[in-house]
């Protein structure tokens, strides 16, 4: 049951993050299609979006591992 | 299959204050970085050589990047300090972090029927409590620099609003949010560094030759990112703090 908890937490907390940072990911890329010239300001502020939606993703991992360890 | 413990592992005690293995990389970190200092301040010369050039050359990036946050060149070389310190004292230790023999150089201690082992170092910021002292370091640093700011009274409206019912609420949530950037702050660092310690030690159980490579590679990505993101939002929390007002 609390290895059937585990799972569901990384299955379902993992959801959310993987939708943002595809659109993070697809819109970045248009912005430096469309603007090649800011390539580096798009990706700065790109790999900061995606570290934050990254850490929704990370709170859902410490909770199982919280879990799975203590 | 080895023991993953979720906090730091305690090593011994000075005058009944416990020392755990991360603190120990942690006050290596400082050490390394005081150091470093030091020696760059006493070979500090007016005619650049090769790698003074290139730390002059890093610093005036890092400034320009402040600038665009904060638009002042003024504001940013008063909160720079804050900022450059917590960037290289979390991108130190966690590259410190990486290094082999921390995590597998301990002593074995024998529980009974099993031995665990006490290693001597651990990524300090797979703990806790070291995330938490930043966060905690940073939110506070934010709020004083917003009050000396805009002032004290200035800024503490922003939590104590007593215009309207509307006002009121929302500074109940900004008071919030001043609590959750805490939480944010600790557990992005804290669940970042001790994921990538898990999948190193697993994927070194499970293959250990070339195949944990690619992993470091991505640790040592991970630590220097987190390490900027931690920065950029305390630069950018500061920015909006000591925002004046203007409407």
């Amino acid at each position: 049951m609390k290895l059937l908890a585990i799972g569901a937490i990384m299955a379902i907390g993992t959801i959310g993050p993987a939708i943002a940072i595809g659109k993070i990911g697809s819109k970045g890329a248009e912005a430096i299609g469309r603007n090649p010239e800011a390539a580096s300001k798009v990706q700065t502020a790109m790999i900061l979006a995606i570290a934050f939606a990254e850490a929704i993703a990370i709170y859902a991992l410490v909770v199982a591992l919280i879990l799975k360890f203590v | 299959m080895p023991k993953i413990s979720i906090k730091a592992e305690h090593l011994f005690s000075i005058f009944g204050f416990d020392v755990t293995n991360s603190l120990v990389l942690a006050f290596i970190t400082a050490l390394i970085l005081i150091i470093l200092g030091i020696i760059f301040k006493r070979n500090i010369r007016l005619m650049p050589g090769r790698v003074q050039n290139l730390l002059e050359y890093a610093f005036e990036e890092m400034l320009n990047l402040c600038d665009s946050v904060l638009n002042n060149r003024e504001k940013t070389e008063k909160y720079f300090p804050l900022v450059a310190t917590i960037f290289f004292f979390v991108l130190i230790s966690n590259w410190l972090g990486l290094l082999p023999g921390v995590g597998s150089l301990g002593i074995l201690e024998v529980h009974g029927e099993e031995s665990i082992l006490i290693p001597f170092f651990r990524a300090p910021a797979a703990d806790l409590n070291f995330t938490l002292a930043i966060a905690l370091i940073s939110v506070i640093a934010i709020n004083i620099f917003g009050i000396v700011a805009v002032g004290a009274v200035t800024h503490f409206k922003k939590f104590f609003n007593f215009k309207g019912p509307i006002q009121f609420f929302i500074g109940i949530l900004e008071f919030i949010s001043e609590i959750a950037k805490i939480i944010s702050f600790s557990f992005r660092l804290f669940g970042n560094v001790f994921a990538g310690e898990v999948l190193l030690i697993i994927i070194a159980f499970l293959l250990p030759f070339i195949a944990p490579l690619p992993f470091l590679f991505l640790e040592i990505f991970v630590g220097f990112i987190q390490a900027f993101v931690f920065a950029m939002l305390t630069l950018v929390f500061v920015a909006i703090a000591t925002l004046e007002e203007s409407h």
